[in-house]
């Protein structure tokens, strides 16, 4: 006996020992899975907060009737089609008269954005009386002048290496002194669809396209999900055939990787129904397909969840079935059936390859303004912009996922309120 | 009309409908009985005249607008002379696209031809046709439906039982559609792969080792027939879901356990939100982050021990899904762990054992079918994954098992073939359909093993 508790006592500390390490691990691979949720967050905040910032330039800009080839009295869409960009030009060559060949030259038009010719047009345009006079305009920098601005260009490094040269350097300095530079806050990012140049691109269009495709599928994969949920619950009669293979269709098609459903839109809804590609209709359809699982699964719970009682009650008091469903089990089911479904629609949100099947990469630069317009959506965005060369695109990136992270969490939130606010303990 | 504005009026006729419905019951039994012996409540009347004024309406709008383009398409091509109706497909649809922007942008230059200008105008004129039939015949049949209806009404009649008929068969029909949906995509890839191994036999794709579906647009090229072997996808996919497992399985299995068996309540009520965060974010931003951040990370530290990796390494890629699955496996984990009864952990805790030698000579073995189910359900996740590959993984097909190499998958090379390529009938975008297949046999496979083994661990501890 005694050697027994000898032989135990001897293995004790080594035992101790082992617990101690099992329960490290435990913790350490939830510090770990947590480290990871840090590190990536991080990284995208970082990268994306400058973002929300863009370098302005101001320039002088003589509006001289005769290089623009048009005056006061000048009819509307002679103004509108007038070369405003004539005038920039001559802005930055007197500005920076010292620019050699065809290069600097090309550079020194380059440092304000394209778009700047159609800020002084709708200057014009808005009072013709402007022309011949000298006015000041906040033009937006080109992206290379505002990666710069943001300290993502290294003054240190070879000459051959730098995006901006030496000589663009000069002026930059000389546009800081005079106080011509400034970092404002990016409207552009939130008022401008997609663009091939970094500074005048937004993500109003993917947005746009975004809440166009969420609302064609909310409003085909609710009534549809619930429907079939109480028809599950409620109707749908024992042992039967038909409803276990309905059953065993809704498992498969929760597990189903989502590209596939791309291609059922690109063969079924596109290939037969003629439907037209990239647009949010299309979109739409195929995440009711990915969504439906989802909500369905929820909506059953929430709906097995309502007591028998309440129902029995109804009955007893000459409800038929249907009645009692509809005034009765549906009310009380609602708040677990909206959850369900803000989570559905959470992960459609953020749902991209069976996007990319069905054409909603194209590159759309205007901003959808129905379902049938060509649009792309924000995470389709993300990736587009992600596979951009450019520097300024890749924090663009960041922003995006910044904005589609918060409209996200406001979504979860939502639910979550939602669930705490309404959930009922029988 | 404008699909949208026959839909708002249809809907505006059917809101008439179901007022005049009501109206009527009232009415009618007011003159006849008194209201008391109305069958159903007035309300059952008015639904009931609007789906007999709806539902046909509906199902001909439905049913014409699904077959409107190909008739038409079909009946402008019939138009057109012998010589032009006898070339290839291709050219035929390249001469049906021109007809059809000529007809809808109404753009005629001198330099247009003389049978495309009047098929055009035949397309155009058989288009407003078409609209204007589709218009009237809807209206008509929705008027003659409300009639219909209205006249059917009487004190008598079972208006609730009607209508609850109806809408008891609009859900079953909304609880079939996900079995509509399963064969749409069962036969939207089989069809099209059928196409794919009539050009490439199934063996080369099976079993084939090169993969490079460039298909060169003359004949006489070089390496102008493209190859299909599609192991290296099948292995490039399979070892960067290993990756993705070796990382998420012991993570997320741990984490569990702590969370179930050590944590304290408050512990686990902060930490199971933030792990289920991780599962929030869509795949997207993982790619990106993998493509970014981590990829150039493994290369510099590679770098600096001597390691070439490569800038697209299945490592980076697997490292970042493994991340993203393990919300996954801990939550599936957690499930099945807390399922097995406190009864045997306390029988265990009686002889003598310390909690961890309980969890894993007790907790473990009792939960392991259900842990099993859940890896497998996560390796499904992980080789159906899309948007991490394709932003993280390389292009090149490469047959190999080093984890520092870039390989590719069949998720990436199905996007590469299908994005922004519209024909139909090339072997290579076929070859996405066939690839697609696997994929889904494959997963399915595996969600259905992992269920079975799930609910058949589940029915020992009910």
């Amino acid at each position: 006996m005694k050697e027994t508790t000898q032989i135990i006592k001897a293995g004790l500390k080594k035992r101790y020992a082992r617990e101690k390490r099992f329960r490290f691990f435990g913790l350490m691979s939830i510090i770990i899975s947590f480290i990871f949720l840090i590190v990536l967050l991080v990284t995208i905040f970082s990268k994306g907060w400058p973002a929300f910032q863009q370098t302005y330039i101001k320039l002088d800009i003589e509006l001289d009737e005769a290089t623009l080839g048009i005056n006061k009295f000048s009819e509307e869409d002679v103004l509108f089609s007038a070369s405003y960009q004539k005038v920039i030009k001559n802005s930055l060559k007197q500005m920076f008269p010292k620019a050699k060949g065809r290069k600097q030259k090309r550079a020194r038009n380059n440092l304000v954005s394209k778009s700047a010719q159609y800020a002084v047009r709708d200057k014009v345009l808005a009072d013709p009386r402007l022309l011949g006079t000298k006015q000041s305009f906040w033009f937006l920098a080109k992206d290379d002048i505002d990666v710069f601005m943001k300290g993502n260009i290294d003054r240190s490094l070879p000459e051959s290496d730098r995006r901006i040269k030496d000589y663009q350097l000069i002026w930059i300095d000389k546009l800081i002194a005079e106080g011509r530079l400034e970092r404002r806050f990016n409207t552009v990012l939130f008022t401008a669809g997609d663009s091939r140049e970094p500074e005048q691109a937004g993500v109003k269009g993917a947005i746009m396209g975004s809440i166009f495709t969420m609302l064609v599928t909310l409003s085909l994969s609710f009534p549809i999900a619930v429907a079939a949920a109480a028809y599950l619950e409620e109707f749908a009669p024992q042992n039967n055939r038909w409803v276990d293979f309905i059953e065993i269709n809704i498992n498969n098609l929760a597990a189903v990787p989502s590209i596939v459903f791309g291609l059922l839109g690109l063969a079924v809804y596109i290939g037969f129904f003629g439907i037209p590609r990239s647009t949010p209709l299309i979109g739409g359809l195929v995440l009711t397909l990915m969504t439906l699982p989802t909500i369905i699964i929820a909506s059953r719970a929430a709906i097995k969840s309502v007591p028998p009682s309440i129902k029995q009650a109804a009955v007893g008091l000459g409800a038929s079935r249907m009645q009692t469903l509809f005034h009765h089990t549906l009310p009380l089911a609602m708040p677990g059936i909206l959850t369900g479904t803000i989570i559905g629609m959470a992960q459609a949100l953020g749902e991209t390859a069976p996007l990319l099947m069905i054409g909603m990469v194209a590159f759309v630069a205007e901003v959808p303004g129905g379902i049938m317009d060509p649009a792309t959506v924000m995470p389709v965005q993300i990736y587009l912009w992600s596979d951009s060369p450019e520097r300024a695109f890749s924090e663009r990136t960041s922003a995006a996922i910044m904005i589609l992270l918060g409209f996200l969490v406001m979504m979860n939130i939502i639910a979550i309120m939602l669930r705490k606010k309404f959930e009922h303990r029988w | 009309m404008p699909i949208q504005t026959l839909l708002s009026t249809l809907l505006a006729l059917l809101l008439f409908s179901f007022f005049i419905g009501s109206k009527r019951s009232l009415a009618v039994s007011t003159v006849r009985k008194g209201r008391r012996n109305l069958h159903s409540r007035p309300n059952y009347y008015g639904f009931m005249v609007a789906i007999w004024a709806g539902i046909p309406a509906l199902l001909i709008l439905a049913l014409w607008s699904s077959f409107n383009a190909s008739i038409i398409t079909s009946l402008t091509i019939s138009g057109l002379p012998e010589s032009v109706q006898m070339q290839s497909k291709d050219e035929l649809g390249l001469i049906i696209n021109e007809i059809k922007n000529i007809a809808s942008s109404g753009n005629i230059d001198a330099e247009t031809d003389m049978i495309k200008k009047e098929a055009a105008f035949h397309y155009h004129r058989l288009e407003q046709i078409s609209l204007l039939a589709k218009t009237v015949i809807v209206f008509v049949v929705a008027l003659l439906g409300m009639l219909i209806g209205r006249s059917l009404i009487k004190p008598e009649m079972r208006a609730r039982n009607m209508v609850e008929t109806v809408m008891r068969w609009t859900m079953i029909l909304c609880a079939s559609i996900a079995i509509v949906s399963t064969i749409g995509i069962v036969f939207s890839v089989l069809f099209e792969s059928v196409q794919f191994f009539k050009a490439v036999p199934p063996t080369d794709f099976l079993f084939g080792t090169h993969w490079s579906p460039q298909t060169s647009i003359r004949s006489d090229q070089v390496g102008s027939s493209g190859s299909f072997g599609a192991i290296p996808l099948f292995i490039g996919t399979l070892l960067i879901s290993a990756i993705a497992l070796i990382i998420s399985v012991p993570l997320g299995l741990m984490a569990a356990i702590y969370l179930s068996e050590y944590a304290s309540p408050t512990l686990r009520s902060i930490a199971k939100p933030t792990l289920e965060i991780l599962a929030g974010i869509p795949t997207v931003v993982y790619g990106f982050f993998a493509a970014l951040t981590v990829a150039p990370f493994l290369r510099d530290v590679g770098e600096s021990i001597g390691l070439s990796v490569a800038s697209e390494s299945a490592l980076a890629a697997g490292l970042v899904m493994g991340i993203m699955i393990i919300p996954f496996v801990s939550s599936l984990s957690d499930d099945v762990i807390s399922a097995v009864p406190q009864s045997m952990r306390d029988g265990s805790y009686g002889l003598g054992a310390t909690q961890s030698e309980t969890i894993r000579q007790v907790v473990i073995p009792a939960a392991l079918p259900g842990i099993v189910g859940g890896v497998l359900l996560a390796a499904s996740r992980a080789i159906g994954e899309t948007m991490i590959v394709v932003m993280a993984a390389g292009l090149s097909a490469k047959l190999t098992i080093n984890p520092l190499e870039a390989v590719t998958t069949v998720t990436v090379q199905i996007v590469t073939l299908l994005t922004g390529d519209q024909e139909f009938d090339s072997p290579k975008t076929l070859a996405a359909f066939a690839l697609a297949l696997g994929l889904f046999t494959i997963t399915l496979l595996l969600n259905f093993i992992a269920l079975h083994v799930i609910r058949k661990y589940r029915e020992q501890y009910d």
